[in-house]
């Protein structure tokens, strides 16, 4: 057994330029499946860690996952706004433990701004049950006499080169060519330790701020004649009228149901409750199709790479006729010329599906950062189990594609005997 | 040692059986010449006196053993225990060393490995007496002149004193003063593990080294009349 695999490994070594370019596409196909999957996984795991700890999501009456995109992945247009009461009075219910309002609709550099109280660092999860920690600085103070100060995401600061004490000008809308807010320029603060989630590329300020940045705006532009200067915002009521949507934090889990209920007939003003959980797995089982034809897509490519060998060593079998024959007269029989034809698949498929990962852990490096930059936190770490499946699909359909030449060996030892005649 | 009884084979694919032998056999430590034209089924033989190929009808007793009551992974171990082969060329596997090449014998029949000792050591003795320099021990086979290579094939089959030592054509492919300077190798190493010897040729110049001499046509009543 031990023989035959080093005698496959040597045989295979001889035609090792050959096989190196199947093995090349089946570490490329490997490694395309195992990306995909990788994003799948990584992206699902990203999108239910940046709500970790949030009960309910709620916000103006519509989609659940346009709430959801916006309230929570800071992505989609502008929606609709929710009276400042109606937070006040859910965040006064007895069932609620905490309660954070965000407000949406600014840009800093094509990232966006998050209005919100300085709560949100306290009450906000990320991950498995993380706090939200500062890298440097602190939370905005969220009164009256500081209030141009802001907080920055990980990526924000580090795609930027900002820190504390930086001054930063926002934009009004979230594309790189809305106004901005010039004369009311913020001051860095804080900046937060990475999460891997959106937070990473948001710039958090005080819901003030967002009031003090639109004072002299009307109808989403400056009002022509009209510019108070950043001085005087204090003798202006800069309380928030309105806010996009808040985060409920409850004392027990059990009464989200009756809360989402009661939430729902509020009769000031019609609302939209959401458990992010719920919300989530809709949107998985929207992206599912989308995930299974990118799949199946790449596990044909791989199916291609592995016909790719099977096609190699039936090519080289031809000229094998005289090794083959020559292991026949010494007692190779038709287990061994099978486990050596299958031994120099699973070789090649092997090596293949190592250099795949390889090749993963190299386009990780580009990609990282690149699928951060939309909250998807992508990393270098050993295969989670559907990868390992993946893996071992690929290796089991290596040795299986290498059956169809070691059958067709098999079937040329019975006819050359010990004398191939060619 | 070897006994055939009325033994018909056809090749697959082939109307006409290209073997039809009443009687052939060979004593122990005997040394045959079978010798016979193209095509008159010398080489066909030795595939069923390997049980490589079975016969379509007839007895073939090697050793004692009835190969026909064997299974087909039976008969490969024992081919791999008993018989040692030569052939024409091409005999070695270009990418193994010259010793490894000779220890491939002992890597699929553990009683030829425990017969032979220290394989290796045995793999040297019989490289050296075969005239091979120690030089070569470690090259790839495939760089070795084909008189090497025969030579290396002839350690091969002798490694692990088998029983049964054949050798179709071994050396049409030396020039003649390397013929003789082979066959006397042979014979010799053959005399020495009492192994009996069955040597194919058409080249009746070499027959009178052996003790015996058998025509392909006398023993094979289809010689001649398959279809080259
Ligand atoms: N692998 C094979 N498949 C089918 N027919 C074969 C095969 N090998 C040999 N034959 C046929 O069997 C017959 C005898 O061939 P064989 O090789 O035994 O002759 P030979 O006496 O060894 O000839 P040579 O001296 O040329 O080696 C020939 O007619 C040949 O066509
Ligand atoms: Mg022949």
């Amino acid at each position: 057994m031990k023989a035959l695999f080093a005698l496959a490994f040597k045989s295979a070594w001889a035609r090792r330029f050959l096989l190196t370019i199947t093995l090349v596409a089946i570490a490329l196909a490997t490694s395309l499946l195992l990306a995909i999957e990788r994003v799948r996984l990584d992206a699902r795991t990203s999108f239910t860690q940046a709500v970790s700890g949030v009960d309910l999501v709620v916000g103006a009456r519509g989609g659940a996952l346009e709430l959801m995109l916006n309230a929570v992945f800071h992505a989609g247009g502008s929606s609709h706004t929710i009276r400042w009461d109606s937070f006040e009075a859910w965040r006064r219910h007895p069932a609620v433990a905490w309660a954070v309002p965000v407000s949406l609709g600014d840009a800093y550099r094509g990232f966006p701004v998050v209005g919100t109280t300085p709560d949100y660092f306290r009450h906000l999860h990320h991950g498995d049950k993380k706090p939200l920690t500062f890298a440097a600085g602190r939370s905005f103070a969220g009164d009256l006499d500081s209030v141009f100060e802001a907080v920055v995401g990980h990526t924000v600061a580090s795609q930027l080169g900002l820190r504390t004490g930086e001054r930063i000008t926002l934009s009004h809308g979230m594309t790189e060519l809305s106004p901005l807010h010039a004369d009311k320029p913020f001051t860095i603060v804080g900046i937060l330790a990475p999460t891997g989630t959106p937070m990473d590329r948001a710039v958090f300020v005080s819901l003030e701020a967002i009031s003090a940045i639109h004072l002299d705006w009307v109808a989403g532009a400056p009002t022509p004649g009209l510019s108070i200067p950043a001085e005087l915002v204090r003798k202006f009521d800069l309380a928030p009228k309105t806010i996009t949507a808040f985060y409920l934090g409850l004392h027990q889990r059990a009464d989200v149901f009756r809360l989402q209920r009661a939430i729902h007939s509020y009769v000031q003003e019609p609302l939209l409750a959401v458990l992010p959980g719920v919300a989530l797995d809709e949107l998985w089982s929207l992206l599912t199709q989308v995930e299974t034809t990118l799949l199946t897509l790449s596990a044909l490519v791989v199916v291609v790479g592995l016909a790719g060998l099977s096609a190699t060593m039936l090519a080289s079998l031809e000229s094998r006729r005289r090794e083959l024959a020559i292991l026949r007269s010494l007692g190779a029989g038709a287990p061994e010329i099978l486990l050596l034809l299958a031994t120099e698949g699973m070789i090649v498929t092997a090596a293949g599906i190592l250099a795949g990962l390889v090749l993963l852990a190299l386009a990780l490096i580009p990609l990282a950062p690149l699928a951060h930059g939309y909250g998807i936190h992508l990393s270098w770490r050993p295969p989670a189990a559907s990868e390992w499946m993946i893996l071992g699909a690929i290796f089991l359909s290596g040795i299986l594609s290498s059956l169809v030449p070691g059958l067709r060996a098999l079937r040329m030892t019975l006819v050359d005997g010990l004398t191939p005649r060619s | 040692m070897i006994e055939l009884a009325e033994v018909v084979f056809r090749w697959p694919g082939q109307r006409k059986p290209c073997l039809a032998i009443e009687r052939f056999h060979l004593a122990p430590a005997e040394r045959v010449f079978l010798h016979g034209p193209s095509g008159s089924g010398k080489s066909t033989l030795l595939n069923l006196i390997g049980g490589v190929m079975r016969p379509a009808q007839g007895r073939i007793v090697v050793l004692g053993q009835d190969l026909a009551a064997l299974r087909a992974r039976r008969r490969d171990r024992f081919r791999a225990d008993h018989i040692g082969f030569i052939f024409q060329q091409f005999n070695l596997l270009p990418w193994l060393s010259v010793l490894d090449n000779v220890l491939l014998a002992c890597r699929f029949s553990s009683r030829r490995r425990e017969r032979a000792g220290n394989a290796r050591a045995a793999a040297e003795r019989l490289l050296a007496s075969l005239d091979m320099a120690p030089s070569l021990w470690r090259r790839p086979a495939a760089e070795l002149s084909v008189g090497q290579q025969q030579r290396v094939a002839a350690a091969r089959a002798l490694i692990g004193r088998p029983e049964i030592l054949i050798a179709d054509e071994p050396t049409s492919a030396l020039d003649a003063e390397r013929q003789l300077a082979f066959i006397d190798l042979l014979l010799s190493e053959a005399r020495a593990t009492e192994a009996a010897l069955l040597f194919v040729s058409h080249d009746l110049r070499l027959a009178r080294h052996f003790d015996r001499i058998v025509e392909m046509q006398a023993i094979n009543r289809m010689a001649g009349e398959a279809d080259r």
